[in-house]
């Protein structure tokens, strides 16, 4: 951990996020089934849960990648992707939409880079895309994530030359370039080799101790003892327990989480 | 395993025969003889020996005259009208079809539709009938004008004066490869990975943006090589052009044809090579525009023409010191 790095992010206002009761449904099947959840600022909250839970799809909300059919997510208050009419909600333009989502990191099982772009517009893309940074300026944060991320010398190369795990920290710069309060992970080790998983966890526990708000989909139970604040356990589209890792993970209290558990460990 | 009966435990002492004399030492892997392969070589090389030869000797030819038409300046206009068509139809043809390939994609029903008919029926019908009917289209429609719909016109443009020979062409051909190009360019933009259009969203790049700079350049990459087909298809269909009394390549030559009966086969001779040329510095220009999409796509970007001529050379010479030393 690097004290720059700190003083860098420390800027950045880390987000209350708020998930309000949300149903979602992929034509009749029921993947989110009332879900709640609160992340205080600066929190590390880890998601757990087996494949098919909604897990994924309760971080695709967050950001408004997904509709919620019922409920809604705020951030900082502020409503993502619709807003308030009387007692109704409303869809908000996809302008609007997109602003919100600026403010949101987000990265991805498959990193998902721009293949025809370098590592460093990859990264650059965004601030001048949404306005917010000059081209030189952008470009000089890029470099500046990169460095973060120990990829400094590779701002000219493509993301198809890069191992998986570099791709991956590339990817988690992109996200830091626009400067977000929150910042979800959508099983981010989990596409990559065995040996390349911990530079990529590194890089996320540094964020973690640097006081931004993360919410982290995983299946590296590890990792989400060592860093976590919160462990969330979430099963058939609910949340089935919540809490401290020494408790969910160590002395999980439903049958199912202990199931699962044995299942993972 | 249970052994057969009767079989051995240990291996038979193999024959002195099958022993190599000696340690092998590291030599060189003499390369599988391929006698089929000689043979096929052989037979193509006679037949296109014979083909050229036919080519260049027979009198039918007439290659003295094709010297004489192939830079006359009736022959030279058609090639430039053929040119200019193809050009304007080619940039109106590509961007109809993007817009079409958008309404295409979008999520509107009606844009969809409006967008599958018009594939649907300018695919349907003869390039020829399109450009018969617009010829003709004055008789249809007498004025054009500009004003609200139904309603009062703002002003009106005389239907025969605006639509030249030129125009009629150019509007025709856009109409048809608009069609053609929609798909190419809706297949190209489905190609492009789900994963770039949600990491686009994901970070809020704003729409345009996301199809300019993201979606597009990608699609670029499989739009190209089926671009550049139905651009050739383009210079080709051209050629139809004559049929409205427009006198492009083919038509010229067609024409002094009529007036000097003899020289019908030397001057389809002048046509074809122009079309040869024409096809060839597209190819040339595809493969240049096709590797610098390729950026980002493979690890390394294909070698030009020259960097695999030099990179032969050196091979060639490598091989013949190596076979020298041996």
């Amino acid at each position: 951990m690097t004290t720059d790095t700190i003083e860098a992010l420390a800027d950045v206002e880390a987000a209350t996020v708020e998930v309000h009761d949300v149903h979602k449904w992929y034509g009749t099947h029921r993947v989110l089934d009332g879900v709640d959840l609160t992340v205080r600022p600066g929190e590390v909250t880890v998601i757990l849960g087996p494949s098919g839970s909604g897990k994924s799809t309760l971080l695709r909300v967050i950001n408004h990648l997904e509709k919620p059919e019922i409920g809604y997510v705020s951030i900082n208050g502020e409503l993502i992707g619709v807003r308030r009419q009387g007692e109704r909600l409303k869809e908000l333009s996809e302008r609007a939409i997109l602003t919100q989502r600026s403010r949101i990191g987000f990265v991805f099982q498959n990193f998902n880079l721009f293949p025809h772009l370098t590592v460093l517009d990859n990264v650059a893309a965004a601030p001048v895309a949404t306005g917010r940074l000059g081209r030189t300026e952008a470009q000089e944060l890029a470099r500046e994530l990169l460095g973060r991320v120990g990829l400094a010398d590779k701002t000219g190369a493509y993301p198809r030359q890069l191992s998986g795990g570099q791709q991956q920290r590339v990817a988690i710069a992109r996200a830091l370039a626009l400067r977000p309060g929150v910042i979800l992970f959508d099983e981010p080790t989990s596409a990559l080799d065995p040996e390349l998983v911990g530079e990529v966890l590194a890089v996320i526990k540094d964020l973690a101790t640097s006081g931004t708000t993360l919410v982290i989909v995983t299946h590296e139970i590890g990792f989400a003892r060592e860093i976590a604040d919160r462990v969330v356990f979430i099963d058939g589209g609910r949340i089935v327990e919540q809490g401290p890792p020494s408790e969910v993970l160590d002395n999980p209290r439903h049958e199912r989480t202990r199931d699962f558990l044995s299942k993972v460990l | 395993m249970s052994e057969p009966p009767g079989a051995t435990v240990t291996l038979a002492p193999t024959s002195p025969a099958d022993e190599p004399s000696k340690v092998l030492t590291a030599q060189r892997v003499l390369p599988l003889r391929r006698p089929g392969r000689w043979i096929a070589t052989a037979v193509v090389l006679v037949l296109v020996a014979q083909f050229v030869h036919g080519l260049v000797t027979n009198p039918f030819y007439q290659w003295d005259r094709w010297g004489y038409w192939f830079l006359r300046p009736t022959i030279l206009d058609g090639l430039v009208i053929t040119l200019e068509v193809t050009a304007y139809s080619a940039v109106l043809g590509l961007l109809g079809g993007i817009l079409l390939a958008l309404a295409r994609l979008s999520r509107s029903p009606v844009l969809r539709a409006v967008s599958w008919t018009y594939i649907w029926a300018l695919r349907s019908v003869p390039l020829i009938v399109v450009l018969l009917f617009l010829y003709n289209f004055s008789a249809l429609y007498k004025t054009l004008s500009v004003g609200i719909p139904f309603g009062p016109a703002f002003f009106s443009f005389d239907e025969s004066r605006l639509a030249t020979d030129m125009v009629v062409a150019v509007v025709g051909l856009s109409l048809n490869e608009a069609a053609y190009a929609a798909e190419v360019v809706r297949g190209g933009i489905l190609s492009v990975d789900q994963g770039q259009h949600e990491a686009a969203a994901a970070l809020g790049l704003p729409k345009s943006y996301q199809f300019r700079r993201i979606v597009f350049p990608q699609a670029l990459r499989s739009i190209i090589p089926n671009y550049v087909n139905q651009l050739i298809g383009l210079i080709k269909g051209t050629s139809l052009v004559f049929y409205v009394s427009l006198l492009d390549l083919f038509g010229s030559a067609q024409t002094m044809g009529s007036t000097y009966p003899g020289d019908i086969v030397p001057l389809l001779l002048v046509v074809t090579v122009w079309y040869l040329i024409l096809t060839s510095v597209v190819s040339v220009i595809q493969f240049y525009v096709e590797r610098h999409y390729a950026r980002g796509a493979t690890r390394s970007l294909p070698p030009t023409p020259l960097q695999k001529l030099r990179t032969a050379l050196t091979e060639l010479r490598a091989r013949i010191r190596r076979e020298a030393a041996v």
